[in-house]
């Protein structure tokens, strides 16, 4: 066989040596990163914590949320209903808990659906370029100045408080401020050579958007995800806090602090709990994205450091 | 002791790093002294620039520096910032490979040409205005004065290098150093800057570092030579002793791997395998025992110190390897090379020829316009650019066609052009007969796209980091709509045919070294089984020992598939050892085009003959004594409208006409005559 003439490859003596013995992964180096961030370690745990509040809670708590309790109105926290209870009788414990969950299920709603579209779309606009790109980015341009949160509030309102309903308007005003900027970062991608090389081999368009555009744009969608809850979770307790959003029965975050600002002084507690636990939600998801951009972005502020 | 300017003990450097201390320099020794030139050579990693830059004093604050460098007298180690400054302005100047890197881009050239004037002397400012406009002349910038005021994005590559060695110049310095100062330019400007160096040097008597990877800017410039591996010198000689005596295997396999331009027999080049070490927790062992076919049990058991060839203390050609005695002239060891010549097999075509081979790709008057547009906001078009000026040529099978030329020339342009399949106003691109102008619909353009496929430049840049090797591979394969299970096997013969081991195709591309991610594109483009492959600059970005077997195995497959190459490169020593058929091109035409040894032996156009004889070659004897003719100016823009001759402001056989046959270079295009398929020249006097 005529082998000995091509140098061997990967082998002993060449990739395997050159590389350092305890050669880490790359998850191995974006958990390091994320680690010596120590805000974003305490944010993530507090994420944690409160995922877990919203998902045992119910379940622990003596009453549900819409039961009323009539020998209790108005009370502040007791052993019996340890946040209090509401003017009408709930259990506050069980409706921050709830709250809770709706809030973040909106925001995790939101934002994986604002992911994904900004994220075709923008890829889609740099790859195909030309014509779509033109449209794509007029488009983007006139909804940006279009008032898109009285839109927002005006159809949530019609539509009764539904979260679903109020998640697909927050999703589809909310996709393209993220396009764009995608569309920016996907710019530079479009121009690199596996690009050109998978144009080269007749790779279809939207596969070669799909299969080497987006991926390597993932750090940039993971901190948007991160980024977008927070934002969405404003934006639903905005909303539900001026009474557009959630109707009762069902309850939001926003929607319990709204009803608590009225009572901020003869019962406290109403407004405070689910003000806390918002705070915690947003500080925490904005620690962990700040985290993650130092641990994914080698440009970020981290520097390129290991 | 000596009276040597610059002398360097024992110099370490290290870098702090997460994956453990990176020691880039470790132990590095050397006196140079007034007027000399000290060349070090070594692949990329090897601890050149570290070197110099620790010199320099440039180094970051966190890096661990150790050893002695005395300057003139001083020792350098332990000086502060300020001091050092004053130091370095009164004696000591670097030039950097990527000239605009080093230029202030807010201010204008005459600027900082006079700061560099004044900062460390008092000068007036007439006198520093009068002593700048005389350095921009010395280094040869035309219209010196009205250049003062431009700023350096105004400049070409090769003008702002000029600039550079002025602002070196400006402060007399003792000891230039210029860490691959030519690297990012084109050959013939190349020479041009290394004559400057060299100009510099004889006017200020200053000494030079001359740092490279190019053994043949070493052969042309350095009296003394330090070879580095793995951040130590591995050998150190005189020039003639280094390139005539050489001693240690890692130079014998530098020297082999470089392809000549000065011979015609087609030998393959002889690679050195494997990659160079990490340089983090390195054994005690000669750092190039795993790439070396000579290595024996003690090479691992120890590292070898650099000592003198001749077992005396005084010699002055001294070697890192315990067996250099045992090496003789012309790198035998025991009468055999110390590096095994590898073979190549037979082309199954050769015994064919030319005109009885089927045509696999023909063009026929290429041209490519870009439109100049200007304005920010309402883009008018202002002009157009002349990319490509009608090219035409063809490819047989078994074949491989060579583009050279200097940089923006359109070498680029037209591989797109042809990648595009992009249908010509008044010519054509013909692939196997089939014209693009036919091709209509996705499939029939994915049936013609089997045929041709493309390696690029960049080996990091062209394939995905997020895909595995295997998928990287399969995926032309994929895109013709071939069965998983089908593609799984073409993978592992792909990778076998290229020297990969195909047990790790599960990896992904980063886990691959330069050459070998090279060889995965080239995997990736015979997936399809194609008939032609189009080479972009394919072995530019790679180490010369890296880089020759690369050149082997494009040479190995062309000979066993029958592949036609289309090959890009402005490395004329490469194109020379695997081209069959060579076109030069400059401004976007072909000036002359023939088979390689007419082009080579025989250069007609005036243009050839300066690319030619701009390119060192890696033999100080030879490169000393050969005539040159060095090429004045820079590479005329495409936007220019020219009514004669596209060479004429270069020209050196026109700057020897007489008058009335100038105004025929001057008023007539000249077209490439000659018999057709033959050596033809577009110059109307050859
Ligand atoms: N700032 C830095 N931090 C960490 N490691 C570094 C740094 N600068 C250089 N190195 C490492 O030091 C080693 C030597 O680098 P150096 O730049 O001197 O190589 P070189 O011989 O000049 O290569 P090239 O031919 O590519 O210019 C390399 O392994 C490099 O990765
Ligand atoms: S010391 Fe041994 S391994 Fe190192 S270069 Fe010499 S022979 Fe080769
Ligand atoms: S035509 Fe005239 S200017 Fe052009 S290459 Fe020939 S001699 Fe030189
Ligand atoms: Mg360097």
């Amino acid at each position: 066989m005529p082998r000995n003439s091509i140098q061997p490859a990967v082998g002993p003596e060449t990739t395997a040596l050159r590389l350092p013995r305890k050669r880490m992964s790359k998850w191995e180096l974006y958990s390091r990163r994320f680690r010596r961030n120590r805000p974003a370690v305490a944010g993530l745990v507090i994420f944690a914590v409160l995922v877990l509040f919203a998902l045992v809670a119910p379940l622990l708590a003596r009453y549900d949320h819409i039961e009323l309790d009539f020998l209790n109105l108005g009370e502040p926290p007791s052993g019996e209903h340890w946040l209090g209870t509401t003017s009408a009788g709930n259990d506050t414990f069980a409706q921050v808990a709830i709250g809770l969950q709706r809030s973040l299920m909106i925001a995790v709603a939101v934002s994986v659906g604002t992911t994904v579209i900004s994220a075709v779309v923008g890829t889609a606009a740099a790859y195909f370029s030309g014509m779509f790109e033109r449209l794509t980015l007029l488009l983007i341009h006139f909804l940006m100045v279009v008032p898109t949160f009285l839109l927002l509030a005006m159809f949530s309102n019609s539509s009764g408080g539904d979260w679903r309903i109020i998640s697909l308007i927050m999703i589809l005003i909310g996709w393209f401020f993220p396009a764009r900027v995608i569309w920016t970062m996907a710019l530079s991608l479009r121009e690199r050579e596996y690009v050109h090389a998978a144009r080269y081999m007749g790779v279809p368009g939207m596969k070669i958007v799909l299969r080497h555009m987006l991926p390597n744009i993932g750090s940039l969608l993971v901190i948007n995800f991160t980024l977008g809850v927070v934002a969405a979770v404003m934006t639903e307790t905005g909303l539900s806090f001026l009474g557009f959003g959630v109707k009762i029965p069902d309850v939001s975050l926003g929607s319990l602090i709204g009803s608590g600002a009225n009572t901020i002084t003869s019962a406290p507690w109403l407004f405070y709990f689910p003000a806390a636990a918002l705070t915690l939600l947003t500080v925490s998801m904005a620690l962990v994205a700040d985290g993650l951009r130092d641990a994914l972005d080698p440009t970020s502020a981290a520097g390129g450091r290991a | 002791m000596t009276n040597a300017l610059l002398s360097v003990r024992d110099l370490k450097v290290s870098f702090p790093s997460e994956t453990g201390t990176v020691d880039a320099v470790r132990g590095i020794s050397f006196d140079l002294e007034a007027g000399r030139t000290l060349g070090i050579v070594g692949e990329s990693g090897s601890g050149k620039s570290v070197t110099s830059l620790a010199i320099m004093g440039l180094l970051d604050e966190n890096v661990r520096v150790s050893g002695s460098i005395t300057f003139d007298g001083q020792e350098l180690l332990g000086k502060s910032d300020k001091q050092l400054s004053a130091i370095r302005g009164n004696g000591l100047a670097m030039i950097f490979q990527d000239p605009l890197s080093s230029l202030t881009p807010v201010f204008s050239i005459g600027d900082q040409l006079i700061e560099a004037l004044t900062v460390h002397r008092k000068l007036s400012k007439r006198a520093a205005w009068a002593r700048a406009v005389e350095l921009l002349e010395t280094v040869g910038l035309p219209n010196p004065e009205g250049r003062m005021k431009s700023f350096p994005h105004e400049f070409s590559g090769g003008m702002r290098q000029r600039v550079v060695i002025a602002i070196a110049m400006a402060n007399k310095p003792k000891l230039i150093i210029a860490d691959e100062p030519t690297t990012a330019l084109d050959v013939t400007i190349q020479a041009q800057i290394l004559d400057l160096i060299a100009k510099a040097q004889s006017e200020t008597g200053a000494a030079v570092i001359m740092i490279t990877h190019d053994m043949g800017v070493v052969a042309k410039t350095a009296d003394d030579v330090l070879v580095m591996y793995a951040g130590k010198p591995v050998e150190k000689a005189p020039v003639h002793e280094l390139f005539h005596r050489t001693r240690m295997p890692y130079s014998i396999g530098l020297l082999g791997a470089i392809p000549r331009v000065d011979k015609a027999e087609k030998q393959p080049l002889i690679p050195v395998k494997g990659n160079p070490p990490l340089l983090i927790n390195l054994p005690d062992a000669c750092p190039f025992a795993t790439r070396c076919p000579i290595a024996i049990d003690a090479c691992h058991t120890r590292e070898p110190d650099l000592v003198s060839v001749d077992n005396d203390e005084v010699g002055e050609h001294k070697t890192a390897c315990i067996r250099s005695h045992e090496i003789t002239d012309g790198g035998l060891i025991d009468g055999h090379p110390v590096f095994p010549v590898p073979d190549i097999p037979e082309r199954a075509l050769a015994g064919v020829p030319r005109e009885d081979r089927p045509v696999t790709l023909e063009v026929r008057n290429l041209t490519k316009t870009f439109p100049l547009m200007k304005g920010a906001f309402l883009k008018r078009k202002v002009g157009e650019v002349h990319a490509i000026r009608g090219i035409s040529f063809d490819i047989r099978e078994g074949e491989t066609m060579a583009i050279v030329g200097e940089s923006g020339c359109g070498k680029t342009t037209t591989l797109l052009q042809i990648m595009d399949l992009v249908e010509q106003v008044d010519g054509d691109i013909l692939l196997g007969g089939t014209s693009v102008a036919d091709v209509r619909g996705g499939h029939a353009e994915r049936t013609l796209r089997r045929d041709i496929q493309i390696v690029f430049q960049d080996p990091m840049g062209a394939l995905d980091p997020r895909m595995t090797v295997a998928d990287i591979i399969a995926e032309p394969l994929r895109a013709i709509g071939t069965k998983k299970a089908g593609s799984e096997t073409r993978v592992d013969e792909l990778m076998d045919l290229v020297g990969l081991d195909p047990t790790h195709s599960n990896r992904f591309p980063s886990a691959f070294s330069g050459g070998q991610r090279q060889r995965i594109g080239i995997a990736r483009a015979l997936a399809t089984s194609p008939k032609i492959v189009v080479l972009d600059e394919p072995v530019s970005a790679l180490d010369v020992s890296i880089q020759a077997g690369v050149i082997n195995l494009l040479d190995e497959l062309k000979a066993k598939l029958g592949l036609s190459y289309l090959f890009v490169a402005h490395d004329l020593s490469v194109v020379r050892h695997i081209a069959d058929r060579v076109a030069v091109m400059y401004l976007g035409a072909f000036v002359e085009h023939g088979s390689v040894d007419e082009i080579f032996e025989d250069p007609q156009h005036p243009y050839t003959q300066a690319l030619l004889s701009a390119i060192p070659i890696p033999d100080p004897d030879v490169e000393r004594t050969r005539e040159r003719i060095v090429l004045s100016g820079d590479l005329a823009s495409a936007t220019d409208q020219v009514g004669g001759c596209s060479f004429a402001s270069r020209c050196q056989l026109f700057k020897v006409l007489p008058p009335e046959k100038q105004a025929r270079c001057l008023g007539e295009v000249p077209p490439l005559t000659g018999p057709e398929n033959a050596h033809r020249n577009a110059c109307h006097f050859r």
